[in-house]
C-alpha cells in the first residue's frame, strides 16, 4: 500500500442544498474507484472535516461515472443565508477532501493521473 | 427530430456575453435559471423595499440578447427569473418588447410556487419573509401550448426549467418515467451554465480554461430523451467525460434517487459517452413515480451579522490577525454587546511584499505566510447591536501589532440581515390548485 493525497487521484466538487454540503469525488479509472470506495469512508471523511460538519455525513455510490458522495450534514454554518462563513456555499470543500490522505495499492498510486499543476504564478 | 437548448444562466449574476454565441449557435429553446436558493433571500430583501420588486432585475437583458430570435420565432425563452414576484417581472418584459417594437412576442408567467396563502395549513412560520414550492414542469408545459414564446416563472424545480419544452416538444406522457428522468438529466447538466463546459472543473483547468471566452451548453435532446451536449463552435471551454460527469453529481444527494416534482431519477443509470470534439452523449437515465408531496423553501429572518477584517504583514503576521480579532471581541464582551455567534477566518497569500514574500521561512524551515488577513464575523438579534461590536476597533490603527492595514476598500460596515431557509413538504394537491399560467397576450 502506498499513501497518498486524494489531490493526485481524483478530481471533486461540491456544493450546497441548505445547511449540507454535497461533496463528489470522482476517480479516473476503476482501480482507482475501488480503491476510493474502500479508503474514503463515510466516517473517514467526518474525521477529515472535523469542526466544519457538525452533522452526519452520508455516502453513496455512482459506479457509472467512478464516483462517491458525501452528503454532509450541519456543514454550511447554517446555510448560505443564515452563515457566517466567507465559503457559505462549500464550493471549498471539494478542495478540503482532496487535502485527504488515504493509503491505496502501490500500482494505484504510480498511476494516479492527476499530478499535473498549473504554471507558478507571475 | 432533436430538440437544441441552450442553458444561458446559471444564477442571479452570471455573465452575459455567452449567450450571444449560444444564440448564434440555433436554439429552440434559451433557458435561463435565476434562482439559488440565496436568491430569494435576495429578491425578499428587494420586495421589502420595493413591493414592485423581487425579480431579478437583468431579466430585460436577457430578452434584448434574445430579441431577433424571439421576433422571428426561431428560439423561445423559459426563465424563473420572475422569482417572488413572476407576474411584476412578465409585465416588465411585456414593457421591454413593446419598446422594442416586439409587442407580438406573447409572454406567459406562471404563479402559484408561492405558498403563504397556506401558511396556516403547512403550519408555517408567521414571521415567514417567503414560503415557495418548488412547482415542475406542467404549468410551463401548458404555457408553451398555449403559445407563449417567453415563460417567466417563480421557483420552479431548477431541471424542470429545460425538462418542459423537451415534454411538449417531444410528446412524453406523464408516467413515461425514463423519458422524464433523460430530461432531468438533460436540464440537471444544463442549469449551470459554465459548470458543464469547463467552470469549476476540477481538472486541468488552467489547459482549457479563460473565463472571458467560455461557451455555455447546448443539449441536442433526441425523442426518447439521449442528450449530446456541447457548446458553441469557437468559444472557450472544454465539453468532456471528466466535465459532465463533475456536473451530473452536482448537489444531487443520492445519486440513484434525484427527487423532482416530476420524476424520481437515476443518475447511476446514466452512461457518459465523451465522443470528443466537445460533444458527450448521455443516455440511459431511468425514473420512477416523483415524490407525493412538493418541495418547498420558507424563509425567516434569523438575526443580524456584521464583519470586519485586519490585514497584517510579515512578521508574525497570523498572531498579529489573532490578537487584533480577539481584541474586537474582548471589548464587546466587555461593554456587554449581545452576540449569539462569532466566527473567525484567517487568510493571505503574498499582497504585501511582492518579490520579497516568497523568501520568508520560518526557523524550523516551514512556510510563514506574508500577511494574514483576519475576518472576524457576528451574529446579533439586531442591527443595532451588530453595529456596535466593531466599535473600537479603531484602536488597532494606532495601538495594535505593527504592520497593519485595512484590507481593501469595499466595505461599509453596515450589518447585513441574515435569513434562515429551511425545507418543508407541501402536498402536492393543495399547491396545484393555486398554479396559474397567465397568458398576458391575452390581457392586452
Amino acid at each position: 500500500m502506498a499513501r497518498i493525497q486524494l489531490r493526485d487521484l481524483c478530481g471533486a466538487r461540491s456544493g450546497d442544498k441548505g445547511d449540507i454540503s454535497d461533496v463528489s469525488l470522482f476517480a479516473d479509472d476503476a482501480a482507482a474507484y475501488d480503491a476510493i470506495c474502500r479508503a474514503v469512508t463515510a466516517e473517514a471523511v467526518k474525521a477529515h472535516f472535523g469542526g466544519l460538519v457538525h452533522g452526519p455525513v452520508e455516502r453513496y455510490e455512482a459506479p457509472n461515472v467512478m464516483a462517491l458522495k458525501f452528503v454532509m450534514h450541519g456543514a454550511l454554518g447554517g446555510g448560505a443565508p443564515r452563515s457566517l462563513r466567507s465559503d457559505n456555499l462549500g464550493k471549498t470543500h471539494a478542495g478540503t477532501l482532496l487535502r485527504m490522505e488515504v493509503d491505496v495499492p502501490d500500482e494505484v498510486a504510480t498511476s494516479a493521473r492527476r499530478r499535473h499543476r498549473p504554471p507558478a504564478p507571475r | 427530430m432533436t430538440v437544441r437548448l441552450g442553458g444561458g444562466q446559471g444564477f442571479y449574476g452570471d455573465g452575459h456575453e455567452p449567450v450571444d454565441a449560444l444564440l448564434d449557435a440555433g436554439l429552440d429553446y434559451l433557458v435561463c435559471e435565476a434562482l439559488a436558493e440565496l436568491t430569494l433571500a435576495i429578491l425578499q430583501k428587494d420586495r421589502q423595499r420595493d413591493e414592485a420588486a423581487g425579480f431579478t432585475r437583468d431579466l430585460p437583458l436577457y430578452v434584448h440578447q434574445a430579441l431577433p430570435w424571439l421576433v422571428d420565432g426561431r428560439t423561445r425563452l423559459i426563465t424563473n427569473a420572475g422569482g417572488i414576484n413572476p407576474i411584476a417581472a412578465g409585465r416588465v418584459v411585456g414593457q421591454a418588447l413593446e419598446a422594442a417594437g416586439a409587442g407580438d412576442v406573447r409572454v406567459a408567467t406562471v404563479v402559484g410556487d408561492d405558498v403563504r396563502p397556506l401558511a396556516a395549513e403547512l403550519d408555517l412560520s408567521d414571521h415567514a419573509l417567503f414560503a415557495n414550492a418548488y412547482l415542475g414542469a406542467r404549468p410551463i408545459v401548458d404555457a408553451l401550448a398555449g403559445g407563449a414564446d417567453v415563460v417567466v416563472t417563480g421557483r420552479v424545480a431548477d431541471a424542470a426549467l429545460f425538462l418542459a419544452p423537451l415534454i411538449f416538444e417531444h410528446g412524453w406522457g406523464e408516467d413515461e418515467w425514463d423519458r422524464l428522468a433523460a430530461g432531468v438529466v438533460v436540464g440537471h447538466l444544463l442549469e449551470c451554465s459554465g459548470q458543464v463546459t469547463g467552470g469549476n472543473w476540477s481538472g486541468p483547468w488552467w489547459e482549457h480554461l479563460d473565463p472571458l471566452r467560455v461557451g455555455f451548453p447546448i443539449a441536442e435532446v433526441e425523442p426518447d430523451g439521449a442528450a449530446v451536449i456541447t457548446k458553441p463552435d469557437g468559444t472557450g471551454g472544454r465539453v468532456s467525460f471528466d466535465t459532465v460527469r463533475e456536473q451530473l453529481l452536482y448537489e444531487v444527494h443520492d445519486p440513484r434517487a434525484y427527487l423532482s416534482p416530476d420524476v424520481t431519477a437515476d443518475f447511476t443509470a446514466v452512461t457518459v459517452d465523451d465522443l470528443g470534439g466537445d460533444r458527450v452523449r448521455v443516455s440511459g437515465a431511468r425514473g420512477g413515480p416523483p415524490p407525493a408531496t412538493y418541495k418547498g423553501l420558507v424563509c425567516t429572518p434569523a438575526g443580524w451579522a456584521g464583519e470586519i477584517r485586519f490585514a497584517y504583514s510579515w512578521p508574525d503576521a497570523e498572531a498579529k490577525a489573532r490578537v487584533a480579532v480577539d481584541s474586537v471581541r474582548r471589548r464587546a464582551q466587555r461593554e456587554g454587546v449581545a452576540v449569539l455567534e462569532w466566527h473567525e477566518e484567517y487568510f493571505g497569500a503574498g499582497a504585501y511584499g511582492d518579490a520579497t514574500a516568497s523568501a520568508v521561512t520560518t526557523e524550523a524551515g516551514g512556510h510563514e505566510p506574508p500577511e494574514v488577513i483576519g475576518r472576524l464575523a457576528w451574529r446579533c438579534a439586531d442591527a443595532e447591536m451588530a453595529a456596535q461590536v466593531p466599535q473600537g476597533a479603531g484602536l488597532l490603527g494606532l495601538s495594535g501589532p505593527p504592520g497593519i492595514s485595512s484590507a481593501g476598500r469595499a466595505r461599509d460596515g453596515r450589518p447585513t440581515q441574515l435569513l434562515a431557509v429551511e425545507p418543508f413538504a407541501v402536498e402536492r394537491a393543495l399547491v396545484d390548485r393555486q398554479v396559474q399560467v397567465t397568458r398576458l397576450w391575452e390581457e392586452g
